[in-house]
């Protein structure tokens, strides 16, 4: 029976443009023993009641000095913070990684929210280059627009912006979702090795370019495609994650899911073919 | 990987000055080492402003040759009696720094057989010419340099500045931005990135008559609009060409007397954060530049790759 539930799970993942091999062997084991659970800890995080809400005004203070604070009224168990005056300032909020309900009343700089792991994170305002880089889980939601980069290398989590995005949008992700209400840039997905990308409006040139894995939804006009990155029929099983998921990040109302474009990798670049690289050499 | 900035107050005049000083002080962590601006001032339109420099500052990190005061003071006396031959007349003159002059001239002459005159007076370099174009640069950072060159009280429509990292060039007031669009008037350039074709351009460049006065991969920008505006295109028509004639990564503004624009390269890969209202628009490489001048919660974008602007005063 548990075979026939792996096969599928796979056949699912791979109807959604998913490729993922199975990971095998001793390094993939776990070895959990529960009387040690002890030993094992996630240094830096805090218990937090998100019915303690606290406001923190970072007007006059650095990026080092703003970050300092969230993570003391964290450990005050300050459970939702609201961060006054942000105005575009760098690397705000970064590094949580605990349960925790964050509201930025503004715009964030570069490197806003990176490598999080577990926030719920909601920025009124715009976000520049490099939002949520690395985000393991969680939810960050930008209200406006954001810059180039955006979701650079996440592994997990629902990253939302509601506007319109840069360039090289989830370039080297590795898992979780990017959602977009408005346009993307050029070399959107590059790179990418795991999770979704959709993108409401239109996206620029090179889109999914040298793509390993994962699936990019388009719902507008496609600049061109990237080296290595195709178009996949859509079936149900996307049309049903795209449906809860667009309800999930609070867009796309009523928009045409069944018009959109699904692009996956064609798998055909030099690492995919049935040579090993010393027979590679050999052939070459 | 250096900062620019760059604002145009659309029907109305401000301390353009103090605003452009401001958003290039918010970017010094891109670039230290000089700092330049492009300013727009409204200084009345009769004659030109000729700024020059007769030797570089050798202070603050400069790579540059250390020389006595007394060559810029000769250097100086062959541009009076240049300008005196070229019929030009001096209005008005300021000595900013020992190594920088303002003028305010009368000039009747070829804007390219005029600077071509004044340039061949060894190591003097003009830094613009123009009705309202005031360029200055020097090493330091905005707040330095506008201190220098008393910058805080200028008003005008528009600028445009930079801050810079030196990457393949000297530490010099040669090699800083703004360059300015010689031989036009009231052209200038900043740029932020590197470009990878600079000298298959500039001997082309060279061979059809146009000068540069750095090895700063950034001043083709200047010269490759120049020379497109020389043979009649637009400025908007110059930089869509330049999309494609130039190779590399950059966004860069360029500005007139009356316009402001940008353009940014095929691969995004320069940051520029934009707004844009209907009496002002402000633009920079990071937000908190933006952020300098409007500190309450405004609506700012990224352009997207290839993307070309212009807007007027």
């Amino acid at each position: 029976m548990a075979n026939i539930k792996t096969l599928e799970k796979k056949t699912k993942a791979q109807s959604m443009g998913l490729h993922t091999e199975v990971l095998t062997g001793k390094t993939q084991q776990k070895f959990f023993n529960p009387d040690e659970a002890e030993n094992f800890f996630y240094w830096g995080t805090h218990d937090v009641d998100f019915n303690k809400r606290t406001e923190l005004d970072v007007k006059d203070m650095d990026c080092k000095e703003a970050n300092k604070k969230i993570d003391i009224l964290m450990s005050e168990g300050y459970g939702t913070i609201v961060i006054k005056n942000p105005q575009g300032k760098h690397s705000l909020g970064v590094g949580i990684l605990n349960k925790l309900n964050l509201i930025f009343e503004g715009s964030l700089g570069y490197f806003g929210v990176g490598s999080i792991d577990g926030p719920i994170v909601r920025v009124n305002g715009r976000v520049g280059w490099s939002c949520a880089e690395n985000m393991m889980a969680g939810k960050v939601v930008i209200e406006k627009n954001a810059g180039s980069c955006f979701g650079a290398a996440i592994r997990g989590g629902d990253l939302i912006c509601k506007g319109s995005v840069g360039a090289r949008t989830g370039i080297d992700q590795k898992g979780g979702s990017i959602i977009v209400g408005g346009d993307a840039g050029a070399f959107t997905g590059f790179m990418m090795q795991r999770g979704r990308i959709v993108i409401l409006g239109d996206v620029g040139i090179n889109l999914g370019d040298s793509m390993y894995d994962g699936t990019i939804y388009v719902g507008g006009k496609i600049g061109s495609f990237g080296s290595d990155a195709v178009e996949a029929p859509m079936t149900k099983n996307d049309i049903e994650w795209l449906t809860r998921k667009l309800k999930v990040a609070e867009i796309g109302n009523n928009f045409n899911i069944s018009k959109m474009t699904k692009i996956v990798s064609g798998k055909k670049l030099w690492n995919y073919d049935a040579l090993e690289p010393t027979e590679k050499k050999g052939a070459i | 990987m250096c900062g620019i900035a760059g604002l145009i107050h659309r029907g109305k005049s401000s301390n353009v000055g103090e605003e452009l000083k401001n958003m290039l002080q918010a970017l010094k962590h891109r670039g230290p080492d000089s700092t330049g601006y492009a300013l727009y001032a409204n200084n009345g339109g009769q004659n030109f402003i000729f700024r020059f420099k007769v030797g570089e500052n050798v202070g603050e990190g400069s790579t540059s040759v250390n020389e006595d005061e007394s060559v810029y003071n000769e250097r100086k006396k062959i541009v009076d009696t240049k300008l005196s031959e070229l019929g030009s007349t001096i209005i008005k003159e300021d000595k900013l720094t020992p190594y920088s002059y303002r003028y305010e001239i009368k000039i009747d002459k070829d804007l390219m057989e005029f600077s071509k005159s004044i340039e061949s007076i060894e190591n003097v370099e003009i830094l613009s010419i123009g009705k309202s174009l005031e360029l200055i640069k020097d090493l330091g950072d905005a707040t330095t340099v506008s201190e220098r060159y008393g910058l805080n009280k200028v008003q005008g429509t528009h600028g445009i500045g930079h801050a810079r990292m030196a990457t393949e060039s000297g530490v010099d007031i040669k090699s800083a931005h703004p360059f300015w669009g010689y031989p036009f008037a009231d052209v200038s350039v900043v740029h932020n990135g590197q470009l990878t074709n600079y000298w298959n351009n500039r001997r082309v460049l060279e061979n059809k008559g146009m000068r540069f006065m750095s090895e700063c991969d950034s001043e083709l920008i200047a010269v490759f609009l120049a020379e497109r505006m020389r043979n009649g295109a637009t400025l908007e028509e110059g930089m869509r060409e330049s999309l494609t004639g130039l190779d590399g990564v950059f966004t860069y503004f360029v500005a007139t007397k009356d316009s402001l624009g940008m353009a940014k390269d095929t691969m995004a890969a320069k940051p520029l954060v934009l707004y844009e209202s209907d009496d002002l628009v402000a633009m920079g490489s990071e937000e908190i530049a933006i952020r300098s001048i409007l500190p309450q919660e405004i609506d700012t974008y990224d352009p997207f790759d290839g993307e070309v602007k212009v807007w007027q005063t």
